[in-house]
């Protein structure tokens, strides 16, 4: 149990390091903030709304842009792994597109969409399908080929070759894809709401570091990180109660 | 019912052959696999098939299922010409563990064969029952394939394959992997399932014993490029028997004779 605790040993003495300094010096600084000040600022914006408010909105262009991305590299990553001639007709025009760096995008889309939802999911999607896609594809062509062929043999259609063998084959891979898309997810959004979009933790961020605010800005550092982990730990529970059976299987007796 | 029949009976005529090759020849990326092949098989016939690796078993059985066709020549099943799989021939892989579906349960892994089928779900709970009760695996319902041994994959394995209710039964050294003990029980209970479905089976095998043991007739292949080369006809009398029949001069007579075949094939 106590294991558990020494995990948090390293963060709190820095933040008390940190305190410390701060009184030391008698810190008057419009870049950095005390850790008191910044956990003031944070209970703040969380009681009047700010931060839960930002929160959802990035929360929200981050699942919105996944679930399309997700969608879209499914379908395609699924086509590509299954039929050699659709690998074939679009691998030139994947690898054209993959490298684009999808933050490249945000004068294109403000162009094309302006500000708000539209341009921030879109770019989400477009940096998210790529993740699905490729792992997709891979996870498809890796499936055990006997298997293939035991659809084969029993003359299922492609619909339920897909559904009944295909996709629970690769669902596990297919399940580590979304953890790292949803990663890509939140890191573009909190982007595009930092370099141009008036929306979400990102904008909350950029303003309050151009009021002069370190501390509220630090705080939404930190509860930035914190959204991001909990999702994280959230998606492992998922993945835990998902393909845990399967795992756990082996340590039965 | 069939084999008991079918001992007792003349051979039946050419014409009423179950499955039939016509100068099969097999090419896989240009390189020739099978040569020359002409074959005919009897309903009902438990057929064998021995040979020296590389000869091209398996892809004479990949053909009679459908996963391959011929570069030249024709494969015939029940009168119609074979353009692709069917589901009354049943395929026995030898890596039972690949072609058992991980996620799902044995009884899963059977009703994937009766949903195959389209066997209303109504009717799959009881079919599975009497399918798994066929093969021993009562017991074993709700495991996953990897908490079961390799015989019991195996059996699992040809309980999904009879759930296709299957005309013709296609195995691949389906006991090869297995330990001795556990491939005589299969290899009786194989001989009770076939002699209780009359189904046809074409079995592939590089035991010279087990060919014996099991067939009617025993096709001898050789390699390079591949081509059936001898048929031995085992004259052995059914229900067979892992003690007695062994001892049986025509058994040890055809253990002679392809084991000196096959000494010659690998020469």
């Amino acid at each position: 149990m106590t294991r558990k605790w020494r995990g948090a040993v390293v963060p709190v003495t820095l933040l008390v390091l940190a305190e410390i300094y701060c009184f030391a010096t008698n810190l008057e600084s419009d870049s950095l903030a005390r850790p008191s000040d910044i956990a003031v600022a944070a209970v703040q914006a969380l009681l009047d709304g700010e931060i839960l408010r930002s929160t959802a909105q990035t929360l929200w262009a981050a699942a919105a842009g996944l679930g399309i991305g997700f969608t879209i590299g499914l379908s395609v990553g699924v086509l590509l792994g299954l039929f050699a001639i659709f690998n074939d007709l679009m691998e030139f025009s994947i690898e054209a597109f993959r490298p684009i760096p999808s933050v490249a995008l945000i004068p294109v889309a403000m162009l094309l969409l302006g500000f708000g939802y539209g341009m921030e999911i879109s770019i989400v999607a477009f940096a998210t399908t790529w993740p699905i896609l490729i792992l997709t594809r891979a996870a498809i062509s890796g499936i055990e080929p006997r298997l293939i062929e035991v659809a084969r043999a029993l003359r299922f259609g492609l619909f339920a070759r897909i559904w009944k063998i295909v996709l629970p084959a690769a669902l596990p891979r297919i399940f580590v894809a979304l953890r790292l898309a949803i990663g890509v997810a939140l890191v573009v959004a909190v982007t595009v709401e930092i370099s141009s979009n008036p929306l979400g933790l990102g904008y909350a961020m950029m303003s309050a570091q151009q009021s002069l605010h370190p501390d509220l800005m630090f705080a939404l550092l930190f509860w930035t990180g914190l959204v991001g982990w909990a999702v994280n730990a959230g998606l492992l529970q998922l993945q835990r109660r998902f393909f845990g059976p399967a795992a756990a299987v082996e340590v039965l007796p | 019912m069939t084999a008991i029949v079918k001992n007792l009976q003349p051979r039946p005529p050419a014409s009423s052959n179950l499955i039939s090759f016509q100068g099969v020849d097999l090419e896989l990326a240009g390189r020739p696999i099978l040569e020359g092949i002409d074959l005919a098989i009897r309903p009902g016939e438990f057929l064998c098939v021995v040979g020296p690796s590389g000869c091209g078993k398996t892809s004479l059985l990949r053909l009679i299922a459908g996963l391959f066709l011929p570069t030249r020549g024709q494969v015939h099943y029940d009168g119609k010409l074979v353009t692709g799989p069917s589901r009354e021939l049943a395929i026995v892989f030898q890596d039972y563990g690949k072609a058992l579906l991980p996620w799902r349960t044995v009884a899963g892994n059977v009703s994937l064969a009766l949903e195959a089928m389209h066997v209303p779900r109504s009717e799959r709970a009881n079919r599975i029952a009497s399918l798994l009760a066929k093969v021993g695996l009562t017991h074993h319902a709700e495991k996953f394939p990897n908490q079961l041994s390799g015989g019991m994959q195996q059996r699992l394995q040809i309980a999904r394959c009879l759930a296709q209710e299957p005309k013709v039964l296609l195995m691949d050294e389906p006991f090869g992997a297995l330990d001795a003990i556990t491939r005589q029980t299969l290899q009786d209970e194989l001989l009770r399932i076939v002699a209780d479905s009359g189904a046809t089976a074409f079995f592939v095998t590089h035991d010279l014993e087990e060919a014996i043991y099991l067939g009617d007739r025993v096709i001898a292949m050789k390699a390079n490029p591949g081509r059936v080369t001898e048929t031995f006809e085992v004259d052995l009398p059914r229900p067979r028997d892992q003690l007695s029949t062994p001892e049986l001069p025509e058994f040890l007579r055809l253990r002679r004779a392809l084991f000196d075949f096959i000494k010659d094939a690998e020469a």
